[in-house]
């Protein structure tokens, strides 16, 4: 369905003509093997925790989803109402897949599950969240986690 | 997040966004947006998503940008919905707006049980933005719309943002009521039949072309741009307002 044919013309030209940043070179760490890897999320499906303030609009900040929380104390402020929320409201891990990552943990498919996960709005202009991704990385690796698996909406 | 010297690998949902950024390692998938793992209730198919996602860390060099080659079964298109019924027996939609709260609050009744039924199954419910109860959030959504004012039950939000968290949370009550019933599992069923066929429904398009001119920007903006999804608009033939290439502005 996330193919641009499949879209609606009006959703579909403001996803061809939306004004993203430009890069130069991209920067790429080293690879490890992924058993030894320390993974955490960061989502852009503006996803909090019910006593976490909402995303205001066109807010680029952060909000903290720890590993234990219960899935029910999660909810979505994302602006947005171009895309499906019925499967994240049917199964939490359709868009933040916790569970699963720590099934592959368990399974020592990958080394750990971070302890602090992260979200941000993707309604935000991604230039305006350069200081929140550099503030997330120096989060995780304070704990050790040394990869980010992003995960958009 | 790599400058700082964090890996990352991402799904990518729209392939043309990953071609312009070119960020380190993205996997991309053919899946609906807000289904990036693809099918909710399936671990199977998630992990193998994952999985696939994850292995792009074993690249020495990048950018890498991979097709996923797994795709979800194919859903309904919105053309072959039309004169799609729910099994609840809704009251008829009133005929003035001085009924119009009291349909609603009828109609939030008999949703209420597949909601129950609902939260019982998932043990959780995304429901709970706005913080009201479902019928103080519809009595607030009324109110706004037959007389372009209410009192604002949340004196610490601005009434903008309270109508749209009302909104979210009455979709999602509806939503998660509604997926909940045997043969209403996809997502495009459930919105339309939402858009479509409900007094929910009809009072948001009435919130909509009340407030496409809204002297307030946030209610304007609400109106024009987040409240109905776009494929909803065009097909009901409504009057579209593009944003655009920009993002949400603050």
């Amino acid at each position: 369905m996330a193919r641009m044919e499949d879209l609606p013309a009006g959703e579909r030209a403001m996803l061809e003509n939306l004004d993203l940043p430009e890069y130069g070179e991209t920067p790429f760490v080293s690879p490890k093997p992924l058993s030894e890897r320390r993974i955490a999320i960061l989502s852009t499906a503006a996803l909090q925790r019910r006593s976490d303030k909402v995303f205001g609009q066109g807010e680029a900040s952060y909000r903290v989803i720890p590993a234990d929380t219960d899935p029910n104390d999660i909810i979505m402020s994302h602006a947005s109402v171009n895309f499906d929320r019925s499967g994240f409201q049917q199964d939490l891990n359709v868009c933040f897949p916790l569970e699963r990552l720590k099934e592959l943990a368990d399974d020592g498919v990958i080394g750990s599950v971070a302890q602090f996960h992260y979200t941000v709005s993707g309604a935000v202009d991604p230039r305006q969240n350069e200081d929140s991704a550099r503030e997330i990385a120096r989060m995780m690796l304070r704990e050790g986690a040394d990869t980010a698996l992003l995960i958009p909406i | 997040m790599e400058e700082e010297g964090v890996a990352t690998t991402q799904i990518s949902l729209i392939r043309m966004h990953s071609e312009k950024i070119h960020p380190p390692r993205a996997l991309w998938v053919p899946f609906e947006l807000g289904r990036p793992l693809g099918q909710p209730n399936d671990a199977l198919f998630q992990t193998r998503v994952l999985r696939a996602c994850l292995g792009l860390l074993d690249a020495d060099s990048g950018p890498v940008l991979q097709d996923y080659p797994e795709d979800v079964p194919a859903e309904a298109r919105i053309e072959d919905m039309t004169g799609m019924v729910c099994p609840i027996s809704l009251p008829p939609l009133p005929s003035d707006d001085s009924a119009a709260t009291e349909a609603l609050l009828a109609e939030i009744g008999r949703m209420q049980p597949w909601y129950e039924m609902a939260v019982e199954q998932r043990d959780r419910t995304t429901v709970g933005i706005s913080e009201l109860e479902m019928d103080e959030a519809a009595r607030f959504l009324t109110a706004f719309v037959e007389t372009g004012s209410a009192t604002n039950p949340r004196p610490d939000l601005e009434i903008g943002p309270m109508l749209k968290y009302a909104c979210e949370d009455l979709k999602a009550f509806y939503s998660e009521a509604m997926s909940a019933q045997p043969g209403m599992s996809t997502s495009l069923a459930v919105e339309h039949w939402m858009w479509n066929e409900t007094v929910l429904g009809r009072t948001l398009w009435q919130l909509r072309e009340a407030n496409t001119d809204s002297a307030d920007d946030y209610t304007r903006a609400f109106a024009r741009r987040t409240l109905v999804p776009d494929r909803q608009v065009h097909y009901k033939g409504a009057p579209v307002f593009e944003t655009g290439s920009s993002f949400v502005k603050a």
